[in-house]
């Protein structure tokens, strides 16, 4: 085991955060005074140094024997009350090493990113603060070794993402949105921490490791607790992954600056929720209901946002809804008892969509803020280095072998397919044909035919600098080779986190691995697969390149259909009418009536009581001495009688 | 022998002419000389219950009394000295500051 | 029997001579009164058997405390312009605390009457006073038990009269 004076980078593990919030806590405090240049150094360090530490506890990790690859660091009794303690520790284990690498080096790449993306922004290391900050929420989120401290990630990375969000808050737009964010994930958070209460009720400790032992014996299969556990820890995941039916506030989010679209879809926020559901595996198996459950939201999300992705113009919106489709993707995964397939989806997912972002961010940058997709077009000769890693995570999202999200599709569809319903593999497949389809057509529309381009960005339009294509090229690299970490048959990673499934000695249930599937049935699946992103991209290669006036007449022809996908389902107006606008009406009511006329009413009655009462007392304050003392006499008198009498 | 309670009764007598008169009238220093009235009013009370008890203490406490007396003296007059140069009076009523 | 109207007489001047304290319109005939009031009270002392208090009353009271306020209120000159036939902006304060200081004697007298005074009896006996000495008495206990306020009540005596020529020194108020 390598060691660093002296000690393992195990012990080290605490620096994995305490570079990020130190390098927010500079940024923020000094940063004003710091130039840009230096700013950036610091947030960029700060996240590097964490991605390298991570990297030098997972090799710490492999040294170990697999049974014995967790590791806790206790720091201090943060919470000591009666029968209930809460011990703010870190616990290292596979999970949390694949997911603090995956947070920090795919958010080191977007910090190099944000340093060329956002130079000309005057927040400069307000911006440079936030990331730090909301990388360090999630690292957090990941690292925590009970229910109580990944909360305080959990909330630590949905006020990141409110302020991020509403970085530009000038824009009315973005600060609403921001707005947005938060309360929607408040919805989601309130039946996370009800969950937690009724572990710690259950339970009587909220630390992983203990509840997860105590489950199996304390918990019947499908019993009403654990369902209810799991469904309520479950809303908190739809919250922050943005599932059916709180995921409105995902496109909306695209208000902030794309770098910050890329970490919130990629490597923090959204992702979440499927983490904490296989971190808590040993529960959700425990409960059957909640699975299913979980695999419905998860399909049907996967369909439904794929299908509003077809019809929306705006760049960061179509990546805003495919990644609400492939969060789906992964909770299906995770629905039918195939953690792993979801872990391996969430790890490919951040490579590919974390490419597909800065690389939308880098034509936005280009073009000068453009975002409308009908004003692009032909900028492959303009952009061709950007082109060429957005094609590679294009055809990663498409699920085409060899690239990352081939194999982790394909494993989620086959997981599906095996332990779960014929339905659910439709769901899936249908999803990932839609995907492909509105991948392409983003491609097609974006750098393929002829330019449609204003005369003032076409005379502008350039390829960005370095400092932006080397993450593009990183993570298009990423983007090709990640999927061989779950190369079937020899999936690297199946074998690392499979101790981490099934409530590790235990191992009543099967870990997730794909032994029992022949291997006739794999390959086949992998072809069916195949052929639906292949079909998926013929459709769009006939609609937008062979073709460019179809669309447009399809959509005259289902005109009905196509308002109803084109307005998002108005599912947006919807929330508005039936809860936003009462809540609204209802709070306006409070105010005007509740609060002014009552409250303070009551308030101001009250001060003008003790004015009057001031105006008539102050005539007794002459400002003459004599009279002063007539009182003491008075007094005096007055003392001398009461005594005469009572005594 | 004249009973001691007479004495005492002038002594109250004196005290309450004392008080009445810091009350009405408005001129500093005759202010000040009726407190001095006061003050004797009260020599004499102790004097009067020095004799009673057969004790020296209370005629201790007067000449202390009488050590205080003149120390307020000096420095009230000071202080009435020093208003009249700010004010050019010694008139109470127009010493007002202590007032809304 | 003498002792008696001696108390009476000195007792009705020294009522008459406040009264007047109170009332003379001029502040130096107010003066003037006070120290008749002094005088008559230090014969009071006398008929109590304390001579060595009758003794200081005329000489520190009458003698000394008397001049200062004399000294000042000439320095002042305190003229009529200063006196008090304006129009009193307190027109309740004179009767009420008249009737005040009315009630107050009648208290006093109904205590005074009413109760018995009872107390430890000393050992200084009129008799014991004049064969000891009624000064002599006083220096002893002033320099036995009491010595530690003589010693103080000298120390209030030098912070008195630096603070009484602080103030009457220099102006507050520049102006």
């Amino acid at each position: 085991m390598p060691y660093f004076f002296g000690c393992s980078y195990l012990d080290l593990i605490g620096y994995v955060l305490l570079f990020p919030i130190a390098g927010s806590v500079i940024n923020g405090l000094l940063g004003k005074k710091l130039s840009k240049p230096v700013v950036g150094i610091i947030g960029c360090t700060a996240i590097g140094l964490a991605f390298i530490l991570s990297f030098f506890v997972f090799i710490d990790l492999l040294h170990l024997a697999p049974e014995h690859r967790v590791f806790e660091k206790d720091y201090f009794t943060w919470i000591g009350s009666g029968s209930f303690e809460s011990i703010a520790g870190l616990q290292v284990d596979p999970l949390s090493v694949v997911m603090i690498m995956m947070v920090s080096g795919v958010g080191f790449i977007i910090h190099v990113y944000s340093v060329g993306y956002m130079q000309d922004d005057d927040g400069f290391y307000r911006y440079f603060t936030y990331l730090n900050l909301f990388t360090f929420s999630m690292l957090l989120l990941v690292l925590a070794n009970n229910f109580l401290l990944m909360f305080i990630g959990w909330e630590g990375v949905g006020l990141c993402s409110y302020l991020l969000i509403g970085y530009w808050f000038e824009k009315k737009s973005a600060s609403s949105a921001g707005m947005k964010a938060f309360i929607v994930n408040r919805v989601g958070d309130f039946g996370f921490i009800l969950g937690i209460m009724l572990i710690f009720v259950t339970f009587n400790t909220i630390d992983f490791t203990e509840v997860f032992q105590a489950a199996p014996e304390h918990l019947q299969m499908g019993g009403f607790v654990v369902t209810m556990i799991t469904l309520l820890l479950f809303v908190g995941a739809i919250g922050k992954s943005a599932q059916i039916p709180l995921y409105t506030w995902l496109p909306d989010a695209m208000e902030g600056p794309t770098p910050v679209s890329a970490l919130i879809h990629a490597a923090t926020m959204v992702t979440a929720g499927v983490y904490m559901v296989v971190r808590c595996n040993v529960l959700y198996t425990l409960a059957p209901f909640s699975l299913t459950v979980v695999a419905v939201i998860g399909g049907v999300t996967a369909l439904f946002a794929a299908t509003i992705g077809l019809a929306q113009n705006d760049i960061k919106r179509v990546l805003a809804y495919s990644t609400v489709s492939q969060i789906g993707f992964m909770f299906l995964a995770c629905g039918v008892g195939a953690y792993i397939a979801g872990i391996f989806h969430l790890v490919t997912h951040s490579f590919f969509k974390a490419l597909l972002f800065l690389g939308a961010g880098s034509v936005i940058h280009g073009l000068g803020g453009e975002q409308d997709m009908r004003k692009m077009g032909g900028l492959k000769k303009y952009m061709p280095t950007t082109y060429k890693t957005f094609l590679i995570g294009t055809l990663a999202i498409a699920g085409i072998p060899p690239f990352a999200g081939f194999f982790s599709k394909d494993e989620v569809l086959l997981e599906a397919f095996t332990k779960g319903s014929l339905l659910i593999w439709g769901l899936g497949a249908f999803a990932a044909l839609l995907t492909a389809f509105y991948m392409f057509r983003l491609l097609f529309m974006t750098f393929c035919g002829k330019s449609n381009m204003s005369k003032h960005a076409e005379a502008h339009v350039h390829e960005s600098p370095m400092i932006i294509l080397i993450p593009l090229l990183v993570l298009a690299f990423l983007s090709i080779g990640g999927g061989f970490i779950g190369f079937p048959t020899a999936s690297a990673i199946n074998s690392f986190l499979a101790p981490v499934i099934g409530g590790g000695h235990h191992g009543t249930v099967d870990g997730g691995s794909l032994h029992h599937v022949s291997a006739g049935m794999m390959f086949s699946m992998m072809g069916i697969s195949t052929g639906i992103a292949i079909a998926g991209i013929f459709i769009a290669y006939l609609m937008y390149i062979k073709n460019p006036d179809l669309p447009a007449k399809i959509a005259k022809k289902f005109k009905l259909i196509y308002t109803i996908v084109y307005n998002k389902y108005y599912v947006d107006e919807i929330y508005d009418a039936t809860i936003v606008n009462p809540t609204v009406k209802t709070s306006f009511i409070l105010w005007r009536i509740v609060d002014v006329r009552i409250i303070d009413g009551f308030v101001n009655a009250i001060a003008r009581i003790v004015e009057l009462k001031g105006e008539v007392l102050k005539l007794f304050q002459t400002g003459y001495v004599r009279n002063y003392a007539l009182s003491i006499l008075l007094g005096g008198v007055i003392i001398i009688v009461c005594s005469l009498i009572l005594l | 022998m004249i009973p001691l309670t007479w004495y005492l009764i002038l002594s109250g007598i004196l005290f309450s002419i004392g008080a009445v008169g810091v009350l009405i009238r408005r001129n500093a220093i005759v202010i000040f000389m009726c407190i001095e009235l006061m003050l004797n009013a009260v020599n004499l009370a102790f004097i009067t219950f020095s004799r009673q008890l057969n004790s020296m203490d209370g005629q201790i406490f007067v000449f202390f009394i009488m050590t205080v007396a003149a120390a307020e003296a000096a420095v009230g007059l000071a202080i009435i000295i020093a208003i009249y140069r700010n004010k050019a009076t010694v008139n109470v009523d127009d010493i007002n500051l202590m007032k809304w | 029997m003498l002792e008696s109207l001696l108390f009476l007489i000195m007792g009705s001047i020294t009522i008459a001579c406040a009264l007047c304290v109170v009332f003379q319109k001029n502040p130096i005939y107010s003066a003037i009164f006070l120290i008749q009031t002094m005088v008559s009270l230090a014969v009071l002392y006398v008929l109590l058997h304390a001579q060595f208090i009758a003794a200081i009353q005329v000489m520190i009271y009458a003698g000394a405390i008397m001049v200062l306020f004399i000294f000042v209120i000439m320095l002042l000159n305190l003229s009529k312009a200063d006196e008090e036939g304006e129009r009193d902006n307190l027109f309740f304060q004179k009767p009420s605390a008249i009737i005040l200081g009315f009630i107050l004697v009648v208290m006093i007298g109904t205590v005074t009457l009413k109760t018995v005074f009872q107390g430890v009896k000393g050992e200084y006996t009129p008799e014991t006073i004049s064969q000891i000495g009624n000064t002599q008495l006083v220096g002893k206990m002033l320099f036995t038990k009491y010595v530690f306020p003589f010693e103080i009540a000298s120390i209030l005596l030098f912070a008195a009269i630096i603070g009484a020529i602080i103030l009457a020194k220099k102006r507050i108020i520049e102006d």
